[in-house]
Formats: C-alpha cells, structure tokens, sequence
C-alpha cells in the first residue's frame, strides 16, 4: 500500500522533470517519453521487418482509432458512426485523386475537408443529446450516409472506386512503391498523433477533460460545453477523414465497407482493446485488431464472433484495455 | 398540381399500406427497447439479433422439429426470452453499476457474437419461411387495393401486442411494481420486493417481444442471419424521435414512420432508405427529447 502511495506521489515529479530529449514541450511525462521513442522506433524499423502495406493499414486504423478516442477518452462521447467520417475521407480522397487529378497530399487534405464538414453537422446534430442517446443519434447519421454513398453515382455504388493511383507527392516524389509511400502514411499518422496530444494537453484539452467528469460543472464555471463538445467532435472527425482517405490511397480503393456500420464498431473495439482515454492505447489496440484480422481472414464470420468475445471480454473483465493495464502495473500513465 | 399529386398517391396507396407493415415492426421493436431501456437503463444493441433468433427458431421449429407456426409464435419468443434471462443474468447485471455506455458495448458484443454464429451455421443467404395456411389465401380486398392476408395480420398482432404490453405496465400490479421501481428500485426492494428477479424478467419480456417481431417478420422477409442489424439501426433512429418516455409513444412513433416512411418510397422513391434519419435529425433539431420524450 505505502509503496503504491509513494509512487502515485512521485508522478507529479516525473512529469515536472525536463525528462528526455525534451520530450514533455509535447506534453509526455517521463514513461510516455519512453514509450513514444519506442513508438518512433517501432515507425522507422518496421517496414524493414514487416509488410509495408499491412503496416500502413495498421497505421490508417491506429490514425482513425486515436482520433476516436479524442472522442471517449477525453470528452467522453461515445459515437457510435465514425465510419461516415472514416468512409467518406475514402471516397472524397480516392474521388480527387482519380478524377480531379490531385497530387496525393491534396487529396488526403481533401478527405480530412469532408470529414470536417460532415462532423460539423453531424456534431451540431448529435450533441443535442448526451450518452446512449448520442451513440444512438451518431450510428443513425452514419447510417444514413452509408445509404446516400450506395446510391450516389460518384461513389461507383457496391464497386467503390478502384484503381485510385497515389500519384506523385507534391507532384514530384513518385509514391508508387510501397516503401516510399510508407514514409508519407507513418509522417500522417505520426502528425495527427502528436496533433491530438497537443489538443488533450491545451488548456482546450482541459476544459474538455472537465465535461467528461462533471459536465453541469463545467457549465456553472462560465464555459459553453456545446462549443467545446462541437469542436472536439469536428477535429475527431477531420482526423478520421484523414486516416480514411490515407487508406483509401495505401490501397488504391474506397469501398461501402469503410462507411459501413461494422466500420464504426470496429474502432470503438480498437480502442477499447487498447484503453479508453490513454494516449498510446488506440494505436495499440488498432496494432491488436488488424493484426488478428490479418490472421484470421481465413475463417471467414469466425472474425466476427471473435471481436463479438473481445467486446464481451474487455467490457466485463478488462475495461483498462492493454495500454491501461500495463500503466496499472507499472504505476504509469501511459 | 394538386391533382397530380393525388392520381400519385392513389397509385402509390399499396405502398402507403405496406408502409404500415414496417411500422408495425418498428413499433414491436422499439417498445422492446423502451422497456428495457426503462427498467434497466440499457441500450439493447442485441435487440436487432434477438429479433433474427426469434425468426430462426421459429424456422428451427418447423424444419427440424416439425412444429408449425402458431405454436411457434408463442414458444420462440420463450426460448429467446429463457435466453435473455441468462445473458442478464451472467453479464449485463453486472454492469449497472457503471456508465451506460459500457451495456450499449457490452450487447454490441453480444450481438456480433449472435450474428457471427448464425452466419458460420447458416450462411448469409436467406431461407424461405411460409405463412400458415389460414393467412396465405387469396389477398383481402381493401377498395383500393389487394392486401396479402398475412400482411394485414402482421399489422393486426402487432397492434394487439403493443396494447397487451401498455394494459400490463400501465393497468395491472406487477406494471405498477415495474414503474415504481423505474423510479426508486431501493424503495421498492425495501417494500419486499423482489427487484432484480423482476429486472431479469423484463429484459426477458423485452427480448421476447423482439423474438414475436421476428417470427412475424419470418414468412415476409427471408430468414436470414442479417435481417436484424439493419433494422435495428431504423428503430434506434425511431427511438430516438419517439423519446423512450412512453410505451404509447413508441407505438405511435413506430407506425408513424413506417407510414412516412411508405409515402416516400411513393413520392421520392431515391429518400426512401434515408428519409426515417432525416426525420431524426429534424426533432432533435426542434425538440431534443423527441416528441413523447420527457426533457
């Protein structure tokens, strides 16, 4: 028990130290220092080891499951429809990158547009409601994109767009070797990652973290939470849209399965998987669920029964997630 | 112009009507999720695989055992509510004391495992499942139109189980017990009453009530490992129009939509799969609680 105390004790001072290489200017404490250093390690020495495209994939979902728990982990929204952002990030990239011509940099931007426009009204929907209701209202809205993308003509309906080409970065760097246009996807993911630590970190992060754990407190103290709750939705989408569309250039396809309400369940398992509201958790239990797909493809609906156990699993005997976990034994936060 | 409109709509008065079929599925399907919802403040994400079991076991019933569908209509809703009773009792009880959105997860769960097991047995194409021989004559002439039998039946029992549900919550004891202890579960358990026996019970009722939808559902659509994830998504979305505060509400909000929903596949036959979430984002844009909701 005394050594439990002591320790908690101590984590103020580990954050307050310069820690290493300067690493806390991003908002990382001494163990989260260390692990982002593995982090960068594990980015740069993978693709030598692994597949690089199963390697972009995971890193479009990690992505994607980071900027949902911008989401859970922080404002403690759980929505329930991330796939419209996810999907329509897909098409709208593929879309100006095969039809407009778009250099490869562009055309992420652009998914990283709809998916901000699309959170905007979607949010300005949805956080009418709080809790159930609000996953209710967002996995209705996700649905209903779903529909208008099977039916719009520019989506190509149940053949998605194919033969999207990456073209050249900045119209020069030539990305259709997988190697090359690893370095693009990982310095994507790497930037929205550290983008989200900035927000958690920001006294805008802050305010957030206060409507997660008192909401009507946060009102009597002066702040508009609907502001705030707004704007952490639209980053969270604009990222999901970014990580959407970034797959959708890794594979050279946008199909209804990335706008499909599995979709949505999916990155809300990663990131329970990993742990809610932890800063490496999401990338972690994106690492854990694709990987597993990856092996598991074969069995076909055995897929879905299993991340049907996982779900069960981590909601009634493992909320922490991995990430959550490992901190609670290494008495860090990670 | 107007008459235009009306020369539409007497040739699209089939659709209207069949319209009311959906309804009738939405209403049966959000009352399910009222109820439970309102006893156990959880969101059933399963309800939508619930209701595929209570079709499947009513097409187990008669291909395997022989066992045709009237007693089907009373004997899988038993066997999927026996099966709630055990999910409640295993898992869900053990996350009320948590946040809400850990029993929409956990059921989300529950209901890929469903899905997933039913696909690997059966497959995802669909297996036909013929109305009894009573309903399946010659269609009932309504003036404007022919309606299949069984369809107007559908719409008939759903009617009939709506009201069966609102005279037990609102008319007799045990629904007193149950709203009382919506309120203040302590203080009724206080009183001697036997509260989480009777919350398990009614996940069990709103389970079965969704397995009803489901052999109902059985001979109009296929039966397939499919048939309830999508539909679910439609009935939260009605759920959320109607507000869960009423059991008339739900009802009302249910065949209501299926009614809107039928007048489009008319007018706009392009927003027909749209126009239920359209309508969603219109009420909590005027009034959040949703129309029978209580602030």
């Amino acid at each position: 028990m005394a050594a439990g105390h002591a320790s908690v004790a101590a984590l103020p001072a580990l954050h307050e130290t310069p820690g290493l290489l300067g690493l806390s200017a991003l908002g990382f404490n001494r163990a989260q220092s260390i692990a982002f250093l593995a982090l960068l390690a594990a980015l740069i020495v993978g693709p030598f080891f692994l597949y690089p495209v199963f390697l972009m994939k995971l890193l479009c979902f990690a992505l994607f499951a980071c900027a949902f728990n911008l989401l859970i982990g922080y404002v403690g929204l759980l929505s329930f429809g991330h796939a419209m952002f996810f999907g329509m990030g897909g098409y709208v990239t593929a879309h100006a990158a095969k039809v407009w011509g778009f250099t490869p940099e562009l055309a992420i931007l652009s998914g990283g547009a709809i998916g901000a426009a699309l959170g905007v009204v979607a949010g300005w929907i949805a956080i009418r409601r709080q809790g159930i209701y609000f996953a209710m209202i967002t996995l209705a809205l996700a649905q209903m994109i779903f529909f208008v993308c099977l039916q719009a003509p520019f989506t190509g309906g149940e053949d998605g767009i194919q033969r999207v080409p990456r073209g050249h970065l900045f119209g020069i760097i030539d990305l259709s070797r997988d190697m090359s246009f690893y370095w693009v996807v990982a310095a994507v993911f790497l930037a929205g990652f550290l983008l989200i630590n900035r927000i958690v970190h920001s006294p805008f992060g802050q305010v957030l973290k206060a409507i997660r754990e008192n909401e009507p407190r946060a009102i009597s103290l002066g702040y508009r939470t609907d502001d705030y709750k707004l704007v952490a939705f639209t980053l969270s989408a604009t990222l999901a849209g970014i990580a959407g569309g970034t797959k959708a250039l890794v594979f050279g396809i946008a199909t209804l399965t990335d706008v499909y309400w599995a979709m949505s369940g999916e990155v809300v398992l990663m990131t329970l998987v990993g742990g809610l509201g932890t800063v490496f958790g999401p990338a972690m239990g994106a690492a854990v669920i694709v990987t597993m797909q990856n092996y598991l493809a074969e069995f076909g609906a055995w897929v879905t029964v299993i991340q049907g156990v996982i779900f069960v699993a981590c909601v009634l005997a493992f909320r922490a997630g991995v990430i959550g976990e490992l901190g609670r034994v290494l008495k860090v936060r990670l | 112009m107007l008459e235009d409109l009306l020369f539409q709509l007497e040739l699209g008065l089939p659709q209207v009507v069949l319209g009311l079929v959906n309804g009738a599925f939405y209403a049966l399907l959000s009352l399910g999720l009222a109820v439970i919802f309102g006893m156990l403040n959880v969101i059933n994400f399963a309800h939508g695989a619930q209701f595929m079991m209570g079709a499947f076991v009513a097409w187990m019933m008669l291909n395997w055992l022989g066992i045709g569908y009237w007693p089907a209509l009373v004997l899988a809703p038993l066997v999927v509510g026996a099966f709630g009773v055990v999910l409640e009792k295993t898992m869900i009880s053990r996350l009320y004391k948590l946040d809400h959105l850990y029993g929409l997860l956990l059921t989300f769960g529950i209901a890929l495992i469903i899905e997933g097991l039913f696909r690997n047995q059966f497959g995802s194409s669909g297996m036909p499942y013929s109305p009894p021989e009573i309903l399946s004559g010659p269609p009932v002439d309504l003036g404007f139109m022919f309606l299949p039998k069984y369809r107007l039946w559908v719409v008939v029992a759903a009617l009939v189980m709506s009201l069966v549900t609102w005279l037990v919550i609102e008319k007799t004891r045990l629904g007193a017990y149950l709203r009382a202890a919506t309120e203040n579960a302590a203080l009724v358990q206080a009183f001697g009453v036997n509260v989480p026996r009777m919350v398990t019970l009614t996940y069990a009722a709103g389970v079965a009530l969704a397995a009803f939808a489901g052999v109902l559902a059985a001979p109009i659509y296929s039966v397939n490992p499919q048939m309830g994830s999508s539909l679910i998504i439609v009935v939260f979305a009605v759920v959320v129009i109607g507000g869960m505060g009423s059991i008339l509400g739900s009802v009302v909000t249910g065949f209501g939509l299926g009614l809107v929903e039928g007048l489009t596949k008319v007018f706009y036959p392009e927003a027909s799969s749209t126009v239920i979430f359209v309508i969603m984002a219109i009420v909590l844009l005027a009034r959040p609680a949703g129309l029978f909701g209580r602030a």
